[in-house]
């Protein structure tokens, strides 16, 4: 089994659901990426999403669209980022790492290339934002032979058709849009999330984590009650870029808080 | 090649083209795609489509046989499609109508466009000022400064125009921009892509409706010329105009065709937008095709002295023309296609883009080499009122 498949089968006999927090490696600055990690760690985090900075985000909103910009101005590659998930790796063998970003820089490596070097540096999935299932069966063929998961995106107007091809192209998690939008979009309608994860339950057995305008603990809270996963990303990056020098703490206390919060739903 | 019937169902050229999007757009690319599949066929929209056309855009377009230029050469004659005479002044605006048709026919109120040099947008913001449609126009801060004219050209018609200030504030970023304002407001909006890029079906579709340029050409050689060019040239940015003149002529495999890039400050330079000479496969604003990128795959900052060439990728189906053999593709320099731009203004009295500047340029490397009875036919896809700044400026004026 997978590192994302044990995690999710140790949080549901615990009874918790799995937080995902996302930033962006090398913002704000090359140095706090690992400090950042193992400090989401220490604050609740149960896998981590390792964004990739990438020039043009076309799905990502105004706060992960600047995230990225300072990430390439400190020079950041993809080399860079499973090189730092190579050293977060020395002192934590636990925490799942996904890799999220865009389909060009993984192919100006080499898809070979990249599940071979990710996978020896303990990456353990990957989300490429822009390979839909239609494009993405060369990827998957290459990561499923390297042993890596390849996570996919649903979103609200997925049909029921594509909802087939995604579930039997998936590994690890299906990570639910909860938005018609970009990232950091406004609000989460958690009603009709939970309406459309029961669908979805329907066509896989995989965990389905939702992210996209989780912005608190009380949002965190709500959608833990129906997912099995909370991503959060432009919110925790907001953080880091109000207090770049304090990177880590501020990322750890944070993320507490929305730990705090969730597992409150146990009770709820 | 007898017959030519890309691109496949899945919107590739061959290896190139696709849907490399995220899921959020996947369901109104789906739609679009069916309702472009609609309307294709429907000969009611068809007649819509030549109607505006004929009266509202001024087609068919003329060739004109540019005779003193072609004597000053003493080789080739050299055939010119006018254009540059459409309503707003270049080929943008035979999409434009058919896409804010289409955006009619599925009852869409507001219309989004990405520009660079502000051709598309103007052109985009005319139709929407004939259609009462609501109008928003993203253009990179930068483009803002450099086409003060446009941009005001646009706010007169009635459009709202939004600086995007991400990236490097260019076209590409319009065009991230642009896609980010659909995936958001899909429900009541139409984005009008204004070249052959961006995810299936836009480039086949913006191809469609710009390949009344080729075949009005097919038509008009044999009776101006008296018989087919032997070779189209076209320059090449996304590669609307470009398209737009070689998918007729596709099948004609006795007609040379020829894309002409811009080299800006030369291609050793680092400093040029010759995607298709100098770049290499990638993905980028939804399709693969070749890409101007650094070794770990971030795009480039692209430099031509037109905006309008100023653009890192460019359409798949030109990156498969390229693989094929079918097309050839060329990069002429800024001064090269200044010159070209003087030549053409003081010889025939006709003052082009900058973009076409650069098809004229190569017409110019090529046809003194060739023999009197051999036709070149050039598209001179806009007209350079636009570009007064520019000239001016190079020429040490200040308007």
């Amino acid at each position: 089994m997978s590192r994302i498949a044990d995690t999710f089968a140790r949080l549901r006999q615990e009874g918790r659901k799995a937080l995902i927090p996302f930033f962006t490696a090398g913002d704000p600055d090359p140095a706090s990426c690992v400090p950042v990690m193992h400090a989401l760690v220490a604050g609740g985090a149960d896998i981590i999403e390792l964004g990739v900075p990438f020039s043009d985000p076309m799905a990502d909103g105004p706060v992960i669209q600047r995230s990225s910009e300072r990430a390439l101005r400190n020079g950041v590659s993809l080399r860079d980022v499973i090189g730092w998930v190579a050293e977060f790796r020395k002192t934590d063998s636990q925490t799942p790492v996904v890799l999220m970003g865009y389909a060009n820089p993984v192919e100006a490596m080499g898809e070979e290339r990249f599940a071979k070097v990710a996978r020896e540096a303990g990456v353990d999935g990957v989300l490429v934002v822009d390979y839909p299932p239609e494009e993405a069966h060369n990827l998957v063929g290459i990561l499923d032979a390297a042993g890596l998961d390849t996570v996919f995106l649903l979103s609200p107007t997925t049909s029921d058709a594509r909802l087939r091809e995604v579930a039997a192209l998936g590994r690890g998690y299906l990570y639910y849009v909860s938005l018609k939008g970009v990232t950091g979009a406004a609000n989460i309608d958690t009603a009709e999330v939970s309406r459309r994860l029961q669908h979805i339950r329907g066509f896989t057995g995989l965990p389905v984590g939702v992210g996209f305008g989780i912005r608190d603990g009380e949002t965190a809270r709500a959608v833990a009650q129906v997912a099995d996963a909370v991503v959060i990303g432009s919110r925790l990056v907001q953080e880091l870029e109000a207090a770049p020098a304090r990177a880590a703490p501020r990322a750890q206390a944070f993320l507490a808080g929305i730990r705090t919060a969730m597992d409150g739903s146990k009770a709820a | 090649m007898r017959i030519y019937d890309l691109p496949d169902a899945k919107g590739h050229f061959g290896p190139y083209g696709g849907v490399f999007v995220s899921e959020t757009l996947i369901s109104a690319l789906e739609d679009l795609k069916a309702a472009y599949a609609r309307f294709k066929g429907d000969p009611a929209f068809h007649a819509e489509f030549e109607y505006e056309l004929k009266h509202y855009v001024g087609r068919p377009s003329p060739i004109y046989h540019a005779r003193r230029w072609s004597e000053h050469f003493g080789g080739a004659q050299v055939y010119l499609k006018r254009e540059d005479l459409n309503h707003t002044g270049a080929h943008k605006i035979n999409n434009v109508i058919g896409q804010a048709l289409l955006a009619r026919h599925l009852g869409k109120p507001r219309v989004i466009a990405e520009t660079g040099a502000g051709q598309h947008g103007v052109a985009t913001a005319t139709i929407a000022a004939r259609y009462g449609m609501e109008c928003v126009v993203y253009m990179g801060s930068e483009d803002i400064k450099r086409q003060a004219q446009n941009v005001y050209r646009m706010k007169l018609l009635g459009a709202a125009v939004v600086p995007v200030e991400s990236g490097s504030k260019t076209l590409k970023d319009a065009l991230n921009e642009a896609m980010r304002d659909w995936v958001t407001n899909v429900e009541n909006t139409f984005y009008i892509i204004g070249t052959v890029a961006g995810p299936h079906p836009y480039p086949m579709m913006v191809r469609d409706f710009q390949s009344v340029i080729g075949k009005e050409a097919l038509e008009q050689m044999p009776e101006v010329a008296g018989r087919q060019p032997d070779a189209v040239l076209a320059c090449v940015g996304g590669g609307s105009n470009a398209i737009g003149i070689f998918h007729p002529y596709i099948t004609h495999e006795a007609v040379r065709l020829i894309g002409v890039e811009a080299a800006g400050y030369g291609i050793e330079t680092g400093k040029h937008s010759a995607t298709l000479c100098a770049g290499r496969a990638g993905v980028l604003h939804g399709n693969r095709t070749y890409l101007l990128q650094d070794e770990n795959g971030q795009i480039v900052e692209t430099h031509s002295i037109s905006a309008g060439l100023d653009y890192p990728g460019v359409g798949p189906e030109h990156a498969w023309l390229k693989d094929s053999g079918r097309a050839e593709y060329v990069a002429v320099t800024d001064d090269e296609a200044l010159e070209a731009f003087h030549k053409l203004c003081r010889l025939e009295g006709i003052i082009p883009a900058l973009e076409s500047s650069h098809a004229l340029a190569y017409a110019a490397k090529i046809a003194p080499r060739m023999r009197p009875d051999q036709i070149l036919l050039v598209n001179l896809s806009g007209r350079g009122d636009k570009d007064m700044h520019t000239v001016a400026e190079k020429s040490g004026l200040n308007l």
